[in-house]
């Protein structure tokens, strides 16, 4: 099969589904699921069947749309069209499901009073690559992600281009790491594909356990045939035949959709063997998580993916090198996957010309907390705190002002007013003392108390030790200790120098990310409010 | 030689449901983590009995077996109540009051995070962000996400489901 093939096959399923100036999208996400879209869906599709609606319309279940906070989301538009072009109505009920056929009548007016404003600066400042498909394509459907232009990276990879074309086109990108450590993918990909060749791996970890970041999640639930796309390019580029996806068990619906998504493309022969009639054979197994925050570390990942408990161990040998079972292995995060099939379409080039000049490309953040906008964003690397938090998000709710906006989970910092203007990447979140993390955002008003929000942080880390080195399991217990008495105003000064000189020792000597990174929201807040903590000093 | 597999430890059917899943992973020691998944979803908890069994199963020591079921947060040795409640305790979620929702069950319930309550009705669960952060404080009462309720609001909405 090539280009042309896949074009045509395109052309055929547009055809047998039918003819439809408008379609009628409802988000099937978790986030809108839980308040209520399933009704919703039932609903419209009932109305639709009936004749109901005005003109030949077609409703659809898609994925996320990213304004959470403003469930169930439904969007009217033409078919394919992107979501600013549509109109897009919040908070709708099953009863107003007949409005809203009525209103795709040729000529006919929006309902007004479910209406979302499309050119919002939360839709019209977003620049999506990752979720181009988001909220667009139903994420059960295959045939849906190829009408959508989907696999034809993975075609043309496979027909036109051989894995170094690939790999140079990925390394040509600039795109780094999404899961975090921000490490250069092209070096990554490269590095695999000069180990003998044998038995290597692909792996995507979608074990997402920062808290306040749903980004993989999302993407899983929206789009999964991409991220599937993604990986077997990986694989074609680095010669492997066999992947993982590592996720969650408490994502349920991301891992319903992911199994219908690889049992659907195995049945097309987009996956297995002989992919598209080609000799490349790539096969890909679910593996869920059971609930442990360390293993989204790789090397705690592989362990737990071998059946064992998931600890880490020393690096290197980095997986690139002896991974799953001792095979070279490739390792990447969700997004990063996501991001593979436009630029082998679009090129390397195009994607380096997009972001700052370290950080290419976009980034998806996760907005939570105290913002007017919950909800999933994508926007330009290089982007201002400012402008993500007061002009996509809406800014603070209930007229209380701003205080800091935390990044990076467990293993980020707080970033406060002072700050706010500066363009978001890889190195300048480094320099505040924050990090990028995979993506959260958890804006704090005024009423946050800072000294918490590190003990909060503190007794996450505590739980989720692996128990493996001493530094990690001892230093988080004594930390959390001294948290508590300052929180508790029971602790003198030497205590706060205690726990300074605690930081320093457990981010120096802990063997793995998450004992080396823990101590960073205490050393952030310390950084910015330090007289929150001197406030409470005996 | 083949090894012998055990027998199943009971004729309780979901039994058959647990050995489907390790077969269909050939009996692989790496589908450990995917067998327990199966036995939890089946009994609700991990019993010394099912390790028993899986260990065998698989060919592994017990100790491996018991060693990852103790590992993993999400896998239960003790049984559960009839209904789960598992409150949110992520950054989002914790900045939203899901201390509060916590202190609320406890008052009303008598049943704190980890516990069961006496009647075997309800039991108390956290986890570390499920991902609902647009709807924080979020609550996943019975595999259902909760979102945006009071302490109040949401204990009358469990006396609710109990009495159902």
């Amino acid at each position: 099969m090539n280009l042309d093939d896949l074009e045509d096959l395109a052309a055929k399923y547009r055809a047998d589904a039918g003819d439809h100036d408008t379609e009628v999208r409802v988000c099937l996400a978790a986030s809108c699921q839980s308040s209520g879209a399933q009704p919703v869906f039932d609903a419209l599709s009932a109305g639709c069947d009936d004749g109901a609606a005005a003109a030949p319309c077609k409703v659809k279940g898609v994925g996320c749309m990213g304004l959470c906070s403003a469930g169930p989301l439904v969007a009217v538009a033409a078919p394919e069209a992107a979501l600013e072009a549509g109109v897009i109505y919040r908070d709708v009920s099953a009863a107003d499901a007949p409005d809203i056929l009525a209103s795709t009548a040729p000529g006919a007016a929006p309902v007004e009073r479910l209406r979302c404003p499309s050119d919002m600066p939360f839709f019209a400042r977003q620049h999506k690559i990752v979720l181009q498909n988001a909220g667009i394509v139903d994420p059960n459907s295959f045939r849906g992600y190829v009408m959508a232009g989907g696999y034809a990276a993975m075609v043309q990879a496979l027909t036109e281009m051989t894995a170094q074309d690939v790999i140079n086109e990925v390394t040509a990108s600039g795109l780094r790491g999404r899961g975090g450590g921000g490490y250069p993918t092209g070096l990554k990909w490269s590095t695999v594909a000069k180990m003998p060749a044998g038995q290597k791996y692909v792996i995507c970890n979608a074990d997402e356990g920062d808290p306040g970041a749903f980004m993989d999640r999302a993407i899983l639930e929206s789009d999964p045939h991409r991220v599937l796309e993604g990986m077997a390019i990986a694989a074609y580029a680095i010669g492997a035949n066999k992947g993982y996806i590592y996720v969650r068990a408490e994502y349920p619906l991301a891992v319903e959709r992911l199994k219908t998504a690889i049992r659907k493309a195995k049945r097309s022969g987009f996956l297995g063997n002989h992919i598209c009639e080609t000799q490349f054979n790539f096969d890909v197994e679910i593996r869920l998580g059971a609930g442990a925050f360390v293993c989204g570390e790789e090397t705690a990942l592989m362990a737990s993916i071998e059946g064992g408990r998931g600890q880490p161990r020393p690096r290197p040998p980095y997986p690139a090198e002896y991974g799953l079972w001792g095979s070279p292995t490739l390792i990447n995060n969700v997004e990063t996957y996501a991001n593979i099939a436009p630029i082998v379409s679009q090129g390397g080039d195009w994607f380096a010309g997009i972001g700052t000049d370290k950080s290419k490309g976009t980034k998806v953040f996760a907005l939570a907390g105290t913002i007017v906008n919950t909800g999933l964003i994508e926007v330009d690397m290089g982007t201002r705190l400012r402008d993500i938090i007061f002009a996509i998000g809406g800014g603070i709710p209930d007229g209380r002002a701003f205080k800091a906006v935390q990044t990076g989970g467990p293993s980020g910092g707080c970033v406060p007013e002072a700050h706010l203007d500066m363009p978001v990447d890889y190195d300048s979140l480094k320099t505040l003392g924050t990090m990028m993390g995979s993506g959260g955002m958890i804006v704090m008003d005024e009423t946050a108390n800072m000294v918490d929000v590190a003990r909060f942080f503190m007794e996450f880390c505590m739980d989720e030790s692996c128990g493996k080195c001493v530094p990690c399991r001892a230093g988080t217990q004594q930390m959390h200790g001294l948290l508590e008495r300052i929180a508790k105003a029971e602790a003198s000064r030497a205590d706060l120098e205690l726990l300074e000189e605690l930081c320093d020792v457990v981010q120096a000597t802990s063997l793995c990310g998450l004992g080396q990174t823990a101590p960073n929201p205490v050393l952030s807040t310390l950084r910015y409010f330090r007289h929150e903590y001197e406030e409470k000093l005996g | 030689m083949q090894r012998i597999r055990p027998d199943l430890p009971s004729t309780d059917k979901r039994w058959k449901l647990v050995n489907a899943t390790m077969r269909r992973n050939g009996y692989a020691g790496h589908a450990l983590i995917e067998a327990l998944h199966a036995v939890q979803d089946a009994f609700g908890f991990l019993d010394e009995d099912a390790m028993t069994f899986v260990a065998d199963s698989l060919d592994l020591p017990l100790s491996k077996v018991y060693g990852v079921a103790t590992f993993y947060h999400l896998f239960m040795l003790k049984p559960q109540g009839r209904h789960a409640c598992v409150v949110c305790t992520g950054t989002a979620c914790y900045i939203k009051g899901a201390g509060a929702l916590i202190e609320g069950i406890e008052e009303r319930f008598g049943a704190a995070p980890g516990e069961t309550t006496e009647d075997k009705s309800l039991s108390v669960l956290t986890a570390r962000c499920v991902g609902a952060c647009g709807l924080a404080p979020a609550v996943v009462l019975d595999g259902n996400v909760i979102g945006k309720l009071g302490a109040e609001a949401l204990c009358d909405r469990l006396e609710q489901e109990i009495a159902e």
